[in-house]
């Protein structure tokens, strides 16, 4: 297909390069210019809470005696961080400083027949886009105009959307990521785990991970618990094809043939049930449909899961038990990315089961009961109503999604014939969907057929690339945001202020969202100039106020609906139809899934072809830290994980390059080292996701490594709620590879 | 007075947060370290063990690169810890030799460094950098001769080895094993 739109690795037209008519660097505005006020200079540290996961650590930015930012450390008194942060947020720092930074507002612009950047003021380029936005809201309606976001900018872009008249605002954080797990557990439960995740890993006495390798992801308060329970001799039971950090920190290893997870989950269930180790006054008192379940995994046996595992019967068994003596203090780990084979849900479905029966819902040990503050709304006008939602595109499909589908919306922009409506713009907010999307010849068709795509990111990541303009929102060390309120197992509010002034001319989401609401005649839902407006005016109803946060940074406040844990006997009544814990769903049975999970077999990989694993590396998150000097620094590309077997079976050697071939001829655009390790399974290979950048504007990470990305072009849709499955390609090897030096 | 440390291999998960954390707090320059980490796997698939280590300077107490230091830059200082005073340092390399380790490096303005302890830190009642951040909380810092101190006592109730012992160079951080 012709594109329309070419993506722009390097090039940027200086102002200089062509006669605008206006100064590219005025500003609507100066807002910020805190450095300078009587509070900052007394300050030698302010107040944050992280960016660079979404864990949110609250903690202190240093800065030196010459004002320049010196260090990040955590807040004592946060229960996310425990005041210690993780490689990523104590390598933030890297954020600000690094030099390939967005600096300046760009717009598409042709020069002699080739697609460029242009430099604009914020003005001209906040015009534009409401000028095109109105043109398509007229044409088309206003909820053609999509928002993708990851981070805090969601709020002040959702609220410009919805004011606009849009409903349509998702995070791939949803379907290509934990979605799944939230539908599995509100089926089960009536609620989802959260974020962040409400297993109470400090005190457990057997934590099960499937698939999840905490402590190479560093979702830092559970990596934290994790270190306190193996102090405290907890039975740490590890389900992985790969010898992951957590496997070598476990009391039991099962090294699972991938994508049979489910058969073992029923597998442990039909031991727990048969061998009595199920907490029977729990399951009596407060679950929905035993007795179906039992009959269900009547012939579920270790030995039936062995066929389809490679895991020993005695092995199986053994670790149930271990369960089931733990049992209520265990955490069956529902995990954080579980798009895996398309049959999710009720893969989580079972790990919820399974969890219920052991009794750990609401129990020490187990899963508590998470609280949060919410904050006081300041009053808005009312929105527009509105007429068509992304799930007009997908009718009777994915009802059970309680959240917006990335991929639905990225799929709902290329036109079809049955369909009288796509999307015509995306307003996509520090995401790089290029890499967080599956299949990216799909991704690529949905951006040419949109008629405007802002990107607005701290740094120049592919998906600026494709933009028509592109915003340089400042990092969240320069920016106030709004008061981080998640849930915990008290509820507290963190505090983010900025500790410098933007750097360049990078703004904060809040500005860029108001700027741009008052071009389009929606300034009533913006009325606070300064967000400092709006936070000091809810803290002082919350009874603090801002100065107090600023001095503070985190504050606790006291629980106030019910216990961490079920008080025993307390009579609970469940978020589900029969308002029990539903081991049967009565929810999945109407909308005509199984009500119990069912083991179904997934593809294998053909001869001379490798299942693709990826994960994450403790010093990076995806490709928001790719380019960050600090992090870079530990590690600068990826590398494809290969067991000994395979690679002598290849002629393979460590650190030789190789580029990676999947099912459909996709091969990785850059070549990847390989590594020769007995800790991933001879049917599958395994690598960090979030390199291979494709941008030369990134310096430090253009071509270091490869994008798994690439290499997941086969999506296996969960039908329950449209998450994306990406763990069925298969990759195999190409060894003639010419490195550019 | 005394100082060690001892890292707790059980509970590190090789995340690097010491090291940035070294390198923010003594702002070492980026592309050097003074701390940095170790991973060992022994054995087929499946049957694995993994060793994960937090590796710095061993303030040695029979330290061949202060012997070897022919300027005194190179010295010990309060509770044994071995340091390097930059302005007497000539550059020689010598002790970047002389250590087993490997724990030191040359900084791009001219002198040699390597982990101090963060005894400008200790000297404050705070914990070393790296001590400090680390999110597993796997490395114990203080006085082995205050029977009392953390170090001593995790010490004391757990199996500990320090590394290469037999190049004779007294070591004085622990690995709990
Ligand atoms: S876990 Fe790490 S990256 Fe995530 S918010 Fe906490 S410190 Fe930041
Ligand atoms: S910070 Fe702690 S857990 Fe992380 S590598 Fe260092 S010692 Fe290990
Ligand atoms: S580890 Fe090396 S640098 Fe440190 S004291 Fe021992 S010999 Fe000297």
């Amino acid at each position: 297909m012709a594109s329309r739109r070419e993506f722009i690795r390097v090039s940027t037209l200086g102002a200089g390069g062509i006669s605008l008519g206006i100064p590219a660097f005025t500003s609507l505005a100066k807002t910020f210019s805190q450095e300078d006020s009587p509070v900052f200079k007394s300050m030698r540290r302010t107040p944050t809470y992280c960016e660079v996961c979404f864990w949110k650590c609250a903690g202190w930015i240093y800065k030196k005696d010459n004002g320049d930012v010196w260090k990040i450390i955590g807040n004592d008194d946060d229960l996310h961080s425990n005041g210690r942060f993780c490689p990523r947020g104590t390598g933030g720092v890297g954020m600000y400083n690094d030099e390939d930074r967005l600096k300046t507002p760009m717009i598409r612009t042709e020069v002699d027949g080739k697609q460029t950047f242009r430099e604009a003021s914020w003005d001209e380029a906040l015009g534009f886009i409401a000028t095109k936005l109105e043109a398509i809201a007229k044409e088309h309606g206003p909820e053609c105009i999509a928002l993708f976001s990851h981070g805090s900018g969601g709020k002040y872009f959702g609220n410009l959307l919805k004011a606009y008249g849009s409903n349509n605002i998702t995070a791939p954080s949803y379907a290509q990521c934990r979605g799944p797990r939230e539908v599995g557990f509100i089926a089960t439960f009536g609620e989802g785990v959260e974020s962040p995740e409400r297993t109470d890993i400090r005190d457990t006495r057997c934590l099960v991970l499937i698939g999840s390798h905490i402590g190479e992801n560093m979702h830092n308060g559970q990596v934290q618990e994790m270190s306190d329970a193996i102090d405290k001799g907890a039975t740490i039971i590890t389900v992985d094809p790969r010898y992951s950090t957590a496997a070598s920190k476990s009391k039991f290893w099962l090294p699972i043939k991938p994508a049979t997870d489910l058969a073992l989950l029923l597998a442990w269930i039909h031991v727990i049930i048969e061998e009595g180790y199920y907490d029977k006054e729990y399951v009596e008192k407060y679950t929905f449909g035993f007795e179906y379940l039992k009959d269900h995994v009547k012939n579920m046996t270790p030995e039936w899961a062995y066929g389809i595992t490679t895991l020993e019967p005695q092995l199986i068994r053994e670790t149930a038990r271990a369960m089931g003596s733990a049992s209520p203090a265990v955490i069956v780990h529902p995990g954080r990315h579980v798009t895996w084979y398309g049959d999710d849900t009720q893969r989580l479905r079972a790990v919820a089961i399974l969890n219920a029966l052991l009794g750990s819902w609401g129990r020490r040990g187990g899963f508590y009961r998470p609280e949060k503050v919410s904050m006081p709304a300041y009053p808005h006008p009312e929105y527009p109503k509105i007429s068509r939602t992304w799930r007009d595109a997908f009718p009777g499909k994915y009802e059970l999604a309680d959240l917006a589908l990335a991929s639905g919306i990225c799929d709902a922009t290329i036109p079809v014939a049955e369909r009288d409506c796509s999307f015509k713009a995306w307003i996509v907010n520090g995401t790089n969907l290029i890499e967080t999307l599956p299949n990216q010849d799909n991704t690529l068709q949905a951006i040419n057929n949109l008629d405007l795509l802002v990107a607005i990111d701290t740094m120049p990541m592919e998906i600026t690339g494709w933009a028509d303009v592109i915003l340089p929102e400042c990092t969240y060390l320069e920016r106030y945001d709004l008061i981080r309120t998640s849930p915990h197992r008290e509820p507290q509010i963190a505090l983010r202020m900025p500790a410098v002034s933007p750097k360049y001319d990078s703004k904060p989401g809040y500005w860029i969202a108001r700027e741009l609401a008052k071009k389009m005649g929606l300034a009533d839902h913006f009325p606070h100039e300064n967000l400092e407006d709006l936070l000091d005016w809810q803290l002082k109803k919350m009874g603090s106020s801002l100065e107090e946060m600023q001095r503070i940074g985190v504050k606790t406040m006291a629980r106030e609906y019910d216990d961490l844990y079920f008080a025993p006997g307390e009579e609970i009544e469940f978020y589900t139809n029969t308002g029990k814990i539903e081991l049967y769903s009565t929810e999945l049975e109407a909308k005509g899934f199984d009500p119990m999970p069912v083991y179904t077999p997934h593809e294998e990989p053909p001869d001379g072809y490798y299942r693709l694993i990826y994960g994450r590396a403790p010093m990076h998150t995806f490709s928001r830290t790719s380019n960050n000097p600090n992090l870079t620094d530990l590690m600068e590309e990826n590398a494809v994980w290969i067991n000994p077997k395979v690679a002598r079976e290849w002629g393979l050697e460590n650190d030789q390059y190789i580029h990676l071939i999947n099912q459909d001829g996709k091969k990785t655009q850059f070549p990847i080292k390989v590594r020769v390790t007995e800790r991933i399974r001879w049917d599958s290979v395994y690598m960090v996701h979030g390199f291979g950048h494709d941008q030369k504007k990134l310096k430090r990470c253009y071509g270091k490594g490869a994008s798994d990305t690439n290499l997941i072009s086969k999506v296996h849709i969960d039908p329950i709620m449209g998450g994306t499955g990406m763990r069925g390609n298969f990759v195999s090897f190409i060894t003639e590879v010419e490195v550019e030096s | 007075m005394r100082y060690a440390m001892a890292i707790d291999t059980k509970k590190c998960v090789g995340c690097s947060d010491c090291v940035v954390a070294c390198q923010t707090e003594n702002n070492v320059p980026i592309g050097f370290c003074r701390d940095w980490i170790v991973e060992v796997t022994d054995g087929t698939y499946p049957q694995l063990e993994m060793e994960i280590r937090s590796e710095r300077c061993n303030h040695c107490d029979n330290s061949p690169c202060v012997r070897c230091c022919p300027t005194g830059a190179s010295h010990y200082g309060d509770g044994g810890i071995v340091l390097v005073t930059p302005n007497k340092c000539i550059g020689c390399g010598a002790c970047i030799v002389s250590c087993p380790y490997d724990a030191r490096y040359s900084h791009p303005d001219g002198y040699v460094d390597k982990c101090t302890f963060c005894i400008h830190r200790v000297e404050k009642g705070l914990s070393p950098a790296c001590v400090a951040a680390c999110p597993t909380k796997c490395m114990y810092f203080g006085d082995l001769d205050d029977p009392k101190s953390e170090v001593s006592l995790v010490l004391k109730k757990r199996k500990s080895k320090t590394l290469i012992p037999e190049a004779g160079t007294k070591p004085q951080v622990y690995y709990l094993i």
